[in-house]
């Protein structure tokens, strides 16, 4: 590792220092009172599973959410005042690179290099020659051959995660420069989406900047490279700092067993489905798409399947995929022991005719309209069974729309307002009713709770059982385990494009969910390539 | 038709109620005080019905126009390209009826096949090769301009065909010619087609939401060019209707009738279903607009007061749409 031999005998302040930082939103404390420390040329780890508070912390750092009052912070030894203004992190020397790396795709790796520094510094004439050389400078500083006048959307991933690296080294630099302090670059979960290769080259680049002088915070959910990166690593959990480990001196179970919160059973049962509900209602054969590998599985009559994952293992695109929605490289969808039908013919409207109802994870962009009528929004896919004798019945629909909305209790429940009169809850219910009211075989869900209220969470559970007891059939993908816990008989757990792992009944907990989740990547590694059925 | 549009307003308090009905006519009650400008200044030469007979007739075209930019509206595409094509049609039937000798049925059904040919041209680089409509509508314009010059020479085309004219303009209806009629026909089917039937509900949402329609079963890209292909042979039936008020084929002045058409389009879209284009609301438009220039050219006005008047028409429709509904979504803008 390229660390100073002996980073604790130095008497250099840490870069950063946190002390009692936390955070709270309405009545929930996202931060409990986090405290850790950063050393100047560290590669330090930041863990923790979703919702253990690793966002909220580099939000603050980033000036986004003002923490609760009592915490300190410290960079380069002197106190900062909280709450950090947008911007100021750039001022003491502190820069972020975000998982979807904030280049501009239709401009230059030059233009992109450069333009923070353009609009921060605001000159009138750009002196290209001069930039392009600094470009070239920047870019070979790291060993990283770019051609400077190429197009982002020209470039791999791999090259587009290490050009904002680089961008990001380069502000810290600057800054340095100007005050003479070390800096830190912030990389918040940058390698999810690379493949093998393109991670080590990602790696050397961080090697490349702490040898620099600059700390890195590395903020991942990939054990092994934590393992693989860091000089030391700090474990959140629950909004509070679980432990703060030398990556050297640690071992793979310890960090899983601090993320998880208790000793990680390794041998979580994998097995065959043996689901109560006997009937198969749906029969999915080798899906593949850009980033999904073959997969298969079934799900039975009335049966809640859920599929997670870490982030970038593509659970998430499976309902799309069954749905038409995508892309596919293949494979097929058979209904109640029917024919099977290659996904490529399907359509979002022949799967509806199927019976197949998909209800997105992005509301306002996918699923419902704002703009228009709640009545419109519920019964989009039914419209012709409103149109009878050349007319299409509007006041039909406003009553049949009031008393769906009745029963999904929608608040307020006029038919006739804008959809985005009502709060999220609100809305998701009545894009969930629309689904729901057509009584479908298969139901397939993208986050169905994101941003959405407890209440109404309890209220679409409720509904969800109701229709399962019916013999509706559900595919949920989430992140969130413990809403999975709540709902599913089966989860299918994904890794790298593939499910490598499965839990059923009473196995599901929403720590069990998580272990498998962090479990998994071992499988995936090991046994890679993973083939689509748990065997 | 007994069932109310769903879009009527809701039941959010009687005040609340109030305004929106205030500014569901607030348009038609400016018209109706621009009547009563005018008429005060000239009692006897504006306020006449023959005057407003005229005005109603001669303004048919640009009537028709406005329905014909609010069906590509609705479903998210500009058509800039529907002023060229009235010109086009208007041309085809002069250089088909009046130089080839052709019948003036057969004259028209290939003019409005040319409106359709424009409308699928566009929809071909718009949808599918994806270019955006203003900049391909905007290309075809200067494209069939071109056109137009070359078949017709330049020149205006007199002499055709009596029975269109007389169709047009020779018949009158409570003493308008018949040529408003057609417009007024045209507004029925198409609030038909937007309020009483699915295709029209799917139209907005395609407008409204691409994704959404998509993944609620909706063939946006059928939609779509439907959209394009029905601007085009509306556009080319206004220019029918121009070929009867004239009775000629004039290859320059058709181009004129675009930015009012726009303009009664987007203001048109404050007024009867306020946040959505609707055929009602363009129809008071245009003639909101066509009584403005009447008025100020019977003052005396110059003409260039014409071309302020239009223009400033379509920036402040779009500033107090703006400004009256706040941040909420709507077709405008």
């Amino acid at each position: 590792m390229t660390t100073p031999e002996n980073p604790a005998a130095r008497p250099a302040p840490p870069v950063l220092r946190l002390d009692r930082i936390a955070k709270t939103f309405g009545g929930a404390r996202a931060l409990k009172g986090v405290s850790f420390e950063v050393a100047p040329g560290e590669v330090h780890g930041l863990l923790g599973k979703n919702g253990s508070g690793k966002s909220t912390l580099v939000k603050i750092l980033a000036g986004f959410h003002a923490p609760d009052p009592g915490g300190v912070m410290e960079f380069n030894g002197e106190p900062v005042s909280l709450p950090l203004k947008p911007g100021d992190f750039r001022r003491l020397g502190m820069s972020f690179v975000h998982q979807n790396l904030g280049l501009v795709p239709s401009l230059t790796v030059l233009e992109n290099l450069r333009l923070s520094d353009l609009t921060a510094i605001g000159r009138g004439v750009i002196n290209w020659s001069a930039e392009r050389r600094a470009a070239r400078e920047a870019l070979a500083r790291f060993d990283v051959p770019l051609d400077p006048d190429r197009r982002i959307d020209r470039l791999s991933a791999v090259d587009r995660a290490l050009l904002a690296i680089v961008r990001a080294f380069e502000e810290v630099r600057v800054a340095r420069e100007a005050t003479g302090r070390p800096g830190l670059v912030l990389l918040d979960e940058p390698t999810p989406f690379l493949p093998r290769e393109g991670v080590e080259k990602l790696f050397t680049l961080v090697r490349g900047i702490a040898a620099h002088g600059s700390s890195v915070v590395f903020i991942s959910h990939d054990i092994d490279e934590v393992m693989t990166i860091t000089d030391r690593a700090t474990v959140l959990r629950d909004g509070d700092v679980a432990g703060s480990l030398v990556t050297r001196e640690a071992t793979h179970e310890q960090m899983v067993e601090m993320i998880v919160g208790r000793k990680l059973a390794r041998a979580t049962p994998v097995r065959a489905a043996h689901a109560a509900h006997a009937r198969p209602r749906v029969r999915l054969d080798g899906v593949a798409s850009r980033t999904m590998r073959p997969t298969s599985l079934t799900v039975g009559e009335g049966e809640i399947v859920g599929l997670t994952g870490l982030i970038g293992s593509g659970y998430e695109e499976l309902p799309y995929l069954a749905f038409g929605a995508r892309a596919v490289t293949g494979g097929t969808l058979a209904l109640d022991g029917g024919a099977a039908i290659a996904l490529a013919e399907l359509s979002p409207r022949r799967a509806i005719d199927l019976d197949l109802a998909l209800l997105p994870g992005d509301r306002q962009g996918a699923s419902g309209v704002d703009s228009l009528p709640i009545v419109d929004n519920m019964f989009l896919p039914d419209l012709g069974r409103f149109f009878t004798g050349g007319l299409l019945r509007n006041g039909r629909m406003k009553r049949e729309a009031r008393d769906l909305g009745a029963a999904f209790e929608v608040r307020p429940n006029d038919p006739l307002l804008k959809l985005s009169a009502l709060s999220g809850g609100n809305a998701q219910k009545v894009l969930i009713a629309r689904w729901m009211n057509r009584r479908p075989r298969l139901l397939l869900l993208d986050e169905p709770t994101q941003g959405v209220d407890v209440g109404t969470r309890q209220h679409i559970f409720a509904a969800l059982r109701q229709a399962t007891a019916g013999g509706m059939s559900v595919l949920c993908a989430s992140s969130d385990a413990e809403q999975l816990a709540d709902i599913c008989d089966r989860v299918l757990i994904f890794a790298r494009g593939a499910v490598c792992g499965e839990l059923v009944g009473d196995q599901i907990s929403k720590e069990s969910i998580a272990e498998a989740c962090y479990a998994s990547l071992d499988r995936a590694a090991a046994s890679s390539p993973v083939n689509g059925t748990p065997s | 038709m007994t069932d109310t549009p769903v879009t009527t307003a809701s039941a959010a308090g009687s005040g609340a109620n109030l305004t929106r009905l205030f500014e569901r006519v607030a348009l038609i009650l400016v018209w109706l005080l621009l009547i009563g400008g005018f008429g005060a200044a000239m009692p006897t030469s504006f306020l006449n019905w023959g005057n407003f007979a005229i005005l109603f007739a001669s303004y048919a075209p640009a009537a028709l126009l406005a329905l014909a930019i609010i069906v590509p509206l609705t479903a998210g595409d500009y058509d800039l390209s529907v002023g060229a094509t009235l010109t086009l049609s208007s041309c085809v039937i002069g250089v088909l009826n009046v130089w080839q000798g052709l019948p003036i049925g057969l004259a028209i059904a290939l003019a409005l096949l040319a409106g359709a040919a424009v409308g699928l041209v566009n929809a071909f680089f718009i949808i599918y090769v994806r270019i955006p409509s203003l900049v391909v509508t905007l290309g075809t314009t200067s494209l069939i301009t071109g056109i137009v010059q070359w078949m017709t020479n330049s020149s205006t085309i007199g002499g055709i065909d009596n029975g269109l004219v007389m169709a047009v303009v020779g018949g009158r209806f409570l003493g308008v010619p018949y040529a408003f009629y057609y417009a007024i026909v045209a507004a029925i089917l198409m609030s038909y087609v937007f309020d009483f039937t699915p295709l029209g509900r799917r139209l907005l949402f395609v407008g409204r939401g691409r994704e959404v329609a998509r993944l609620n079963g909706i063939a946006v890209d059928r939609v779509r060019l439907g959209a394009l292909l029905t601007s085009g042979v509306l556009a080319a039936a206004a220019g029918v209707l121009y070929a009867g008020v004239l009775g000629s084929a004039d290859p320059y002045s058709g181009l004129n009738f675009l930015l009012p058409a726009f303009a009664a389009a987007f203001l048109g879209a404050t007024t009867i279903l306020p946040g959505r284009f609707n055929p009602w609301g363009a129809i008071v438009a245009v003639y909101f607009l066509a009584t403005g220039i009447t008025g100020l050219t019977m003052l005396g006005i110059p003409l260039w007061v014409t071309n302020v008047f239009n223009g400033g028409a379509l920036i402040l429709a779009v500033t107090i749409s703006q400004l009256t509904r706040g941040r909420e979504a709507s077709d405008i803008g």
